[in-house]
């Protein structure tokens, strides 16, 4: 269906918005340096009208694929008539410039929700934190109309259906996974706002600290929950079965979350102690910039990968620009102002703030080492010194080490005290803990495995080391006189963010033992009647039939399975799909979820003689990965509806508001 | 030493130390895992390496696939329609293999002249091309629009072949 204006509203609602952008980005700046408060009070009303007009233009081309209007290039290149309506919905950001566009949508949406909840900054603040949103709004949107017009349309020759999605992306984990992840790329540039804006006015104190953490911590939250997704999704969409593959795009989105999570430690001791104040800053800086550099990876056609849609050259060379000029200016300005806002507060090193200071070299380090893997290849291509690839084993040369090396120290951090601690006070708390980790980590591989396996007991007793000292420590602290689970109740919730949060490293840490060292990955010749056993398992092809789709063809596997001698067995149906419209041949994976095992199955190709080649694997504890990456997001979150941060909140009711809006306008 | 110096001095120390453990192990990781890619024609002239694990890419070789029939071996010839290298593979190929169309593969060279494949990496779409590949092909000489041309005709043929055969399939 060809819609008349729906496209031309979207266009011009992005037009709208940019212009919007630039004066939300430019006179809140010029006003907060020459003091108007009148050029200030653009900021809000022009971060609400961004996102409003970016809105309308973001559900312009919602529509167009909806209503299948083939006309719009961006919709007859991704979308097809058969494809269901979700797939319709989410198929907008399925695509180079759709996806540009949910991004700028998402800036505008954080630029939005800090203007509606920091009402309570001073207004010079707010002012040049909004300013700095709309700055970098201008760019991105820029971006969008100058190379990635998602509304260009095809006329007069218009095609009578769309090319179809991409079938790998005909899934729920598209519906998820990019808008999740894109939250929390972008969620860093409110922090990043926060960073400038505090050198720009000069005032590196503690406070821009405490109003930038909740942020943070929501925008890091988003990340891990984004993260964790993409792994899950390419583990069962992929088809064979893994789960991380260190391959350049997921790296773009590990090192804003690495950098990330030193950020929200570092912003802890900023708040608390009012030390790290420079490096605070530069984190904030580095983390909104490997957010930014994931965008350019990613969306720049340097790498090729699932993620890369697009490969034309100006695009990338618009966003490197784009990169330059955001870590040159904010590098520059980090330069001339922060020096003369910092000064020393001094702590033992056997303190938390050591602790933490360690954590953040280490994360520090695993980030550079992640990002000389990722950018080298890049590099060399560059300056044409050949083409080479770094395979997972670098990566995990270096990762799991230092990995293993945090963690030690992680161990330690929610034991310690700030300023300064007694070192037998510390050990007398944690050797029995550090024993019992030890000694169940040594132990539990000849349990389960049957023989002793350095690599499992090595990170088992690192999650140990992890978890036994945090549960000792809330023993300690809930212990009240009113009795135990008053005990339990005045614990802050940012104290249990803390808990939740480092329980989630540890939980992910035994899935990604567990999996990496005891999965069961088998490949094998299989026709109907054949029978394997894999794991204490028994798969048994009983049928080979034929399916149709609402927009693809299967062949479907009918698979018997048996574990053990049990009476009871299951039916798995792993399919071969062709899509239809691009010809495109598909593995779908039949899974048998479980907290402590998955059962994969998949469909390689079709052999000679009515036989299929077939993927049969067994994953222990696959799922405890994705697990900790929700519980240290429910962390993050928990420690940001602590009611240190929600006081103002709480205090402000519907008619203060009001009253203190009209106080702005009036000022 | 004033204690404050002190203090100082360990945290310098510390931060040496780990930096250089981290530039070691870094260095050390990134020597041993570097694979260069490639193309037939390099193979063939004896510039790869016998025994390390590189990445060798080009067109998969109209009709050279064959399956062994109890096992899940796989040879297939990767050429750049210059010079072409053996490939043998155990396992399950990627979806988007087919013949005429650009694939990657990572192993090691033998001494004999093919390659022992671990992993054998195909586009994502029908669009896509190996970068390497395309490089490969053009130094070849041939231009992008000939390879596109050539995999659609083979295409078509396949779908054809796969039409009379009854079953509508190209897989």
């Amino acid at each position: 269906m060809q819609t008349l204006m729906i496209p031309e509203i979207g266009h011009f609602a992005l037009i709208i918005a940019l212009l919007m952008a630039l004066v939300q980005g430019v006179m809140p700046l010029a006003g907060a340096a020459t003091r108007r408060p009148l050029w200030m009070a653009y900021a809000r009303p022009m971060a609400i009208g961004q996102f409003l007009f970016l809105g309308i233009a973001y559900l312009c081309l919602t529509a167009s694929y909806l209503l299948d209007d083939f006309s719009v290039a961006n919709v007859a290149n991704n979308s097809n008539s058969l494809l269901p309506w979700y797939y319709k919905a989410s198929a907008v950001w399925g695509n180079h410039e759709g996806s540009v566009l949910l991004w700028s949508l998402i800036l505008a949406g954080w630029s939005f929700a800090v203007s509606h909840f920091s009402r309570e900054l001073p207004r010079d603040m707010l002012a040049r934190v909004l300013g700095v949103m709309g700055l970098v709004s201008v760019g991105f949107l820029a971006f969008v109309l100058i190379t990635s017009n998602p509304f260009e349309r095809l006329l007069p020759n218009l095609p009578d259906d769309g090319a179809d999605l991409n079938p790998l992306l005909q899934d729920f984990g598209l519906i998820v996974h990019p808008p999740m992840l894109y939250m929390g790329y972008v969620g860093f540039s409110v922090v990043f706002a926060f960073a400038i804006a505090a050198l720009l006015g000069g005032r590196l104190d503690a406070a821009w600290t405490r109003w930038a953490r909740p942020w943070t911590n929501i925008a890091w939250a988003f990340l891990t929950v984004g993260i964790a997704l993409g792994s899950w999704w390419a583990y069962y969409e992929l088809g064979w079965g893994g789960w991380w593959f260190w391959d350049p795009v997921e790296n773009a989105s590990l090192l804003p979350w690495l950098a990330g999570t030193a950020l929200i430690h570092s912003l802890a001791v900023t708040e608390k102690r009012g030390s790290f104040k420079s490096w605070t800053v530069l984190l904030a800086i580095t983390t909104f910039s490997l957010s930014l550099m994931g965008t350019f990876l990613v969306r720049s056609g340097v790498l090729t990968s699932v993620h890369a849609f697009a490969n034309d050259p100006s695009r990338g060379l618009f966003i490197l620009v784009l990169l330059g000029i955001t870590v040159g200016l904010s590098l520059l300005l980090f330069a001339l102002r922060a020096p003369r806002v910092s000064h020393q507060v001094g702590f033992n090193w056997l303190s938390r703030d050591a602790l933490l200071l360690i954590n953040n070299i280490l994360l520090v380090i695993i980030t550079v080492t992640v990002l000389l893997g990722t950018v080298y290849p890049l590099l060399l291509d560059a300056l044409n010194l050949g083409k080479i690839s770094v395979g997972p084993p670098y990566f995990n040369a270096l990762f799991v080490p230092l990995t293993v090396l945090l963690c030690l120290f992680m161990g330690l951090g929610p034991m310690s005290r700030w300023k300064r601690m007694d070192g037998r006070d510390l050990f007398k708390r944690s050797w029995l803990s550090g024993l019992a980790a030890l000694l169940i980590g040594m132990a539990a591989p000849l349990a389960y495995g049957g023989e002793w396996n350095l690599k499992v007991s090595l990170g088992l007793v690192v999650a140990l080391w992890i978890v036994l000292p945090m549960a000792r420590d809330l023993w300690t602290k809930s212990r009240h006189s009113a009795g135990r689970l008053a005990g339990v109740k005045r614990l802050s919730l940012a104290y249990w963010g803390m808990v939740l949060g480092h329980l989630g490293v540890a939980v992910t840490i035994i899935g990604v033992t567990v999996v990496s060292n005891y999965a069961i990955e088998r490949n094998v010749r299989m026709g109907v009647g054949d029978s394997v056993e894999v794991a204490g398992y028994t798969f048994t092809m009983t049928e080979l039939a034929n399916r149709r789709g609402p927009n693809y063809l299967a062949d479907t596997a009918l698979i018997e399975v048996r574990r053990g001698d049990s009476r009871r067995e299951f039916v798995m149906e792993p399919e071969k799909r062709l899509y239809i419209a691009r010809g495109m041949p598909m593995t779908q994976v039949a899974l048998s979820p479980g907290l402590f095992r998955d059962l994969y199955v998949a469909m390689g190709e079709e052999l000679e003689g009515d036989s299929w080649a077939m993927r049969l694997q067994y994953k222990p504890f696959v799922r405890w990965m994705w697990l900790g990456a929700l519980l240290m997001a429910a962390g993050g979150i928990m420690a940001v509806v602590d009611k240190r941060y929600r006081r103002t909140a709480a205090v402000r009711d519907p008619e203060d508001a009001r009253a203190a809006s009209t106080r702005e306008a009036t000022a | 030493m004033r204690p404050k110096r002190r203090q100082k001095l360990f945290v310098i120390l510390g931060l040496v130390c780990l930096a250089a453990i981290a530039v070691g192990l870094t260095l050390f990781a990134l020597r041993a895992n570097i694979n260069l890619f490639f193309s037939p024609v390099q193979i063939a002239a004896g510039d790869a390496p016998f025994e390390r694990t590189l990445r060798a890419g080009g067109m998969v070789k109209e009709g050279s696939v064959s399956r062994d029939n109890d096992t899940l071996d796989v040879a297939f010839t990767v050429t750049d329609y210059v010079d072409d290298v053996e490939v043998r593979y155990s396992g399950i190929l990627p979806d988007l293999f087919r013949e005429g169309q650009g694939v990657v593969v990572v192993g090691e060279l033998t001494q004999e002249g093919w390659i022992r494949a671990d992993e054998v990496l195909a586009r994502h779409d029908e669009n896509y091309m190996p970068p390497e590949v395309a490089q490969a092909l053009e130094e070849a000489g041939y231009s992008p629009e000939d390879y596109q041309a050539k995999a659609e005709e083979v295409g078509k043929k396949m779908e054809a072949q796969a039409k009379d055969s009854g079953d509508g399939r190209t897989n």
